[in-house]
């Protein structure tokens, strides 16, 4: 009975919070000064069209080394952790169907090129390393739901996982000695705003994160669907 | 039609409720880890009308997609881990 009033009191204050929060809410009329500065400056700044994916890999650079570390050590303890599972030699294949085997012949290819294209493009349009990453990722994804049985070689994702980071780490360091700092992407030629060849270094360090989450996704998927049992 | 977006928001507010309750307290695990990619997805369609493409595109990919992919992978490896008869 107490428990229950406990929580119902929870709820209560929660929501109390929450709904000062709601009608208090009132749109800025302008942008602050931060957001003022990146809207106006990026183009000229930078050259990148996205202003999200300018702050992402410039602005905030490295922030987004943390983050793609962040990922880097939950894929190593995901592998870790399951590395002590038995891998069983020979599994009995589960049938799947006609429909997701064909389907996945058609759509992987499709689903590894949109990835790629977002990656590719994040400086032009919305989306970036991350999102094209973990659209690759859902591609092997599916093939690993088409056929539980296929296996991926652990060294090659683990060699583009360890190059996308060692040249990412490096463009960085670039950044140091040719242009303003630590991941500057005026170490190449700016070029004109809208063009894929634009933006400096943007569209290199975008597309190695896209390579090494995608990478990281698979191995973690691939740990997954190898380990029998723990 | 100046209405319309704002029904449309809430809406799909409703829904993502709707999906979170069902996704607590449904009595099948497999419909609660639907329902969990439900709430994702329409919280990546409510991004996009609150104009940020970029946040939608990860919570489509990664909310949706690959954790709902992800928890049916470890129930199933979970279920294979449980002997049988033991439980219903």
């Amino acid at each position: 009975m107490i428990k229950r009033f406990i929580a119902l009191a929870l709820v209560v204050a929660v929501g109390s919070v929450f709904a000062t929060l709601l009608f208090g809410y009132t749109p800025d009329a302008d942008l602050n000064l931060t957001a003022r500065y990146y809207a106006e400056r990026t183009a000229a700044d930078l050259g990148a069209a996205n202003i999200v994916t300018a702050i992402v890999v410039t602005y905030r650079g490295l922030d987004t080394l943390g983050e793609v570390t962040v990922l880097f050590l939950s894929a190593s303890i995901v592998g870790l952790v399951l590395a002590k599972g038995t891998h069983a030699p020979h599994r009995t294949p589960v049938p799947v169907g006609e429909l997701l085997t064909t389907g996945t012949r058609f759509l992987v290819p499709l689903i590894l090129l949109l990835g790629v294209y977002v990656f590719v493009n994040g400086h032009l349009t919305p989306g970036g390393g991350f999102q094209g990453g973990a659209i690759i990722a859902s591609g092997i994804l599916l093939l690993l739901l088409a056929d539980p049985l296929k296996h991926f070689s652990h060294s090659l994702i683990s060699a583009i996982e360890s190059l996308a980071g060692i040249f990412y780490v490096m463009i960085g360091l670039a950044g140091l000695f040719l242009a303003g700092g630590f991941l500057d992407n005026r170490i190449l030629p700016l070029g004109t705003l809208g063009n894929l060849a634009s933006a400096g270094a943007i569209p290199l360090i975008y597309s190695l994160i896209g390579l090494k989450v995608g990478a990281e996704f698979a191995s973690i998927l691939a740990a997954l669907s190898e380990t029998e049992e723990l | 039609m100046i209405y319309l977006l704002p029904a449309l928001s809430g809406l799909l507010c409703f829904t993502m409720l709707v999906a979170a309750v069902v996704a607590i307290g449904g009595r099948s695990m497999s419909i609660a880890i639907l329902a969990a990619g439900l709430v994702s997805l329409v919280a990546s369609v409510l991004f996009l009308i609150l104009a940020s493409p970029d946040v939608a595109m990860t919570e489509a990919a990664i909310g949706s997609g690959l954790t709902t992919f992800l928890l049916f992978f470890v129930l199933g490896r979970v279920r294979a881990g449980e002997h049988d008869g033991e439980q219903p």
